[in-house]
């Protein structure tokens, strides 16, 4: 089934990061083996945004709230119940999704930017009750020293924990945009309207798609949890949101693999430049900036056109060979 | 099959449709003519749920499908063809007609299954009825024109529907276009049996290939019936050689 879905050639590619990563820990310095897992975490995050936003059309400016959500209820179960570790990381992405489900349902009956608004004001309603709701969340200060089992407090055990959650998530994602579902909730990004036409309620779907990438995001929360064994209000601030939002379009919003791209980039730049420089925001004020100018489409897909570009000029009937896609 | 009962929608002080008369009977090929501004295209999107009536009465097969949502209009078997090309770009044009074909066979909620591997069948058919079959793996959006509108027809089909409403199918098409694209709908009524309803500019296509023609103006019906009679008719005359707004 795998071979059908993606070319061999890029099968192979993945196969051999895959190994390298796998590699990784035995020769790298801690602090590379921690920088990588901070990537892989917020690469999950900015893939869940991406689901609704590149593939869905629908403008979650607030994603980030998932991803807190997440973190807040691993570190809550964790320091405030006796339950195991195991149910407290289980627990983090439903919780991700039945929140997702409460705002998506408010959100999805309107479109657009009003979308985006709306979901900017509900998630900063659960960011302010995290900020000042000192007894339960610790308000600014947060949780810390969550208690979690000895393996997973190294560096490596983190690593290798992460590095599986995130592949098995990836590919979990990636089967979920080739299925029927992936592709009507592409059909309605292209065209809302038209879907309704063919028999599609949108509505319907956008949720759907809203409570998945909510899932997924809580995901990418519990790893940070387990990561950092500490959680703090930054984690459901908007500031985080317009980053992942970055991620993406840097990364290349119309492609798969753009958002770890983005999130890459974005990560190794935020460690480089808080060594010189209190300003971060700024500095990713300004890749924004260039972005638009210059990279409409992302990094990903700028590359992909310029691949397309080179495979389509020697080959014009290439198109032409059959059906199906 | 299809009965409008005086049917009215106004937007804010304007009525577009103003008490309109259709029937369509199973197997027909219906026109609907008019100047512009005639209500047309906002009788169509009444029909197929777009819009809201303000008073009056839409039945499907004998059941009031008045105010339904599109979506539930589609699954009882009307599609509908828009004026503009009205497709998804970024998909692959087996892509468009295929989402429909899963949107038809309940699929659209399948997230385990790969989509390429289903519907194959039913969307390689219609793309060959269609004649879009070697352009099957194209991005829609770097069709042309004409192949855009007949790409827009496709997607209604992968709807299976039992009418299909087609505005203006001709607009803006190349006399070449135009033929291949009427040779298609009277191809589809004729093979699949579909009832098909549509509005029209060219008169030529419309008396040679509609069975019933029904007319309209200021969003009033004024005659519906053979295209002999409605040639007879004195007030379509009026409508057409005098009228104002024609």
């Amino acid at each position: 089934m795998l071979k059908a879905l993606v070319e061999p050639r890029w099968l192979v590619a993945t196969g051999i990061i895959l190994l390298g990563l796998l590699l990784i820990p035995f020769g790298a310095p801690l602090f590379y083996i921690y920088i990588l897992s901070v990537i892989f975490v917020t690469a999950l995050l900015a893939m869940s945004l991406n689901l609704v936003l590149g593939y869905g059309g629908i403008y979650q400016f607030h994603h980030a709230v998932f991803y807190g959500v997440g973190a807040y209820t691993v570190a809550l179960i964790l320091t405030r119940t006796s339950l195991p570790w195991w149910i407290a990381l289980l627990a983090g992405p439903f919780v991700a999704a039945a929140t997702g489900l409460i705002i998506g349902w408010f959100c999805v009956r309107l479109t657009k930017l009003y979308f985006g608004m709306l979901q900017i004001s509900l998630g900063s309603l659960v960011w302010i009750i995290v900020y000042r709701w000192y007894d339960v969340t610790g308000g600014d200060n947060g949780i810390h020293d969550i208690p979690m089992p000895e393996w997973l407090t190294t560096f490596q055990g983190a690593y290798y924990f992460i590095l599986a959650v995130v592949v098995v998530c990836v590919g979990l994602m990636f089967l979920l945009i080739k299925s029927p579902f992936g592709a009507t909730l592409q059909a309605i990004r292209d065209n809302p309207q038209r879907c309704e036409a063919i028999g599609i309620n949108v509505r319907h779907h956008k949720l759907i798609a809203i409570v998945i990438a909510a899932f997924f995001g809580g995901v990418a929360g519990v790893l940070f949890a387990t990561l950092e064994r500490s959680v703090f209000p930054g984690l459901l601030f908007w500031v985080l949101s317009l980053e992942i939002l970055v991620m993406c379009l840097l990364g290349g919003w119309f492609t798969f693999a753009g958002p770890i791209l983005g999130a890459a980039i974005v990560v190794a730049l935020r460690t480089v430049a808080s060594r010189y420089t209190d300003y971060w925001t700024m500095v990713l004020g300004i890749i924004l900036i260039l972005l638009i100018f210059f990279l409409p489409e992302g990094v990903m897909g700028f590359i992909q056109e310029r691949v397309a570009a080179k495979n389509k000029a020697p080959h014009p009937q290439r198109v032409e060979e059959g059906s199906g896609s | 099959m299809l009965r409008v009962e005086n049917i009215v929608k106004s937007f804010d002080d304007f009525t577009a449709v103003n008490g309109a008369q259709l029937t369509v009977a199973d197997g027909a090929l219906v026109a609907v003519i008019g100047p512009n501004g005639a209500g047309k295209t906002t009788l169509f999107n009444l029909i197929i749920g777009l819009f809201k009536p303000d008073r009056g009465k839409i039945t499907f097969d004998d059941k009031d499908i008045t105010g339904l949502p599109p979506y539930e209009i589609c699954r009882r078997g009307i599609a509908r063809a828009f004026q503009i090309a009205n497709i998804f770009p970024r998909l692959s044009v087996f892509e468009n007609v295929q989402v429909a074909v899963f949107a038809q066979q309940r699929q659209s909620r399948n997230f385990l299954q790969p989509a390429h591997t289903l519907a194959r069948a039913e969307t390689n058919a219609i793309l060959e009825s269609a004649g879009l079959q070697h352009k099957a793996r194209h991005i829609a959006s770097a069709l042309s024109h004409g192949d855009q509108r007949i790409l827009e027809i496709a997607i209604a089909l992968g709807s299976q529907p039992r009418l299909l409403i087609l505005d203006e199918p001709t607009a803006g098409m190349s006399p070449e276009e135009t033929a291949t694209t009427m040779s298609l709908v009277k191809q589809l009524a004729q093979t699949r049996g579909i009832t098909i309803l549509f509005c029209e500019h060219d008169m030529d296509i419309v008396f040679s290939v509609a069975q019933s023609i029904m007319v309209m103006r200021h969003g009033q019906t004024i005659i519906q019936g053979t295209p002999e009679q409605v040639r007879q008719n004195r007030q379509v005359q009026e409508a057409y050689l005098g009228g104002a707004d024609a």
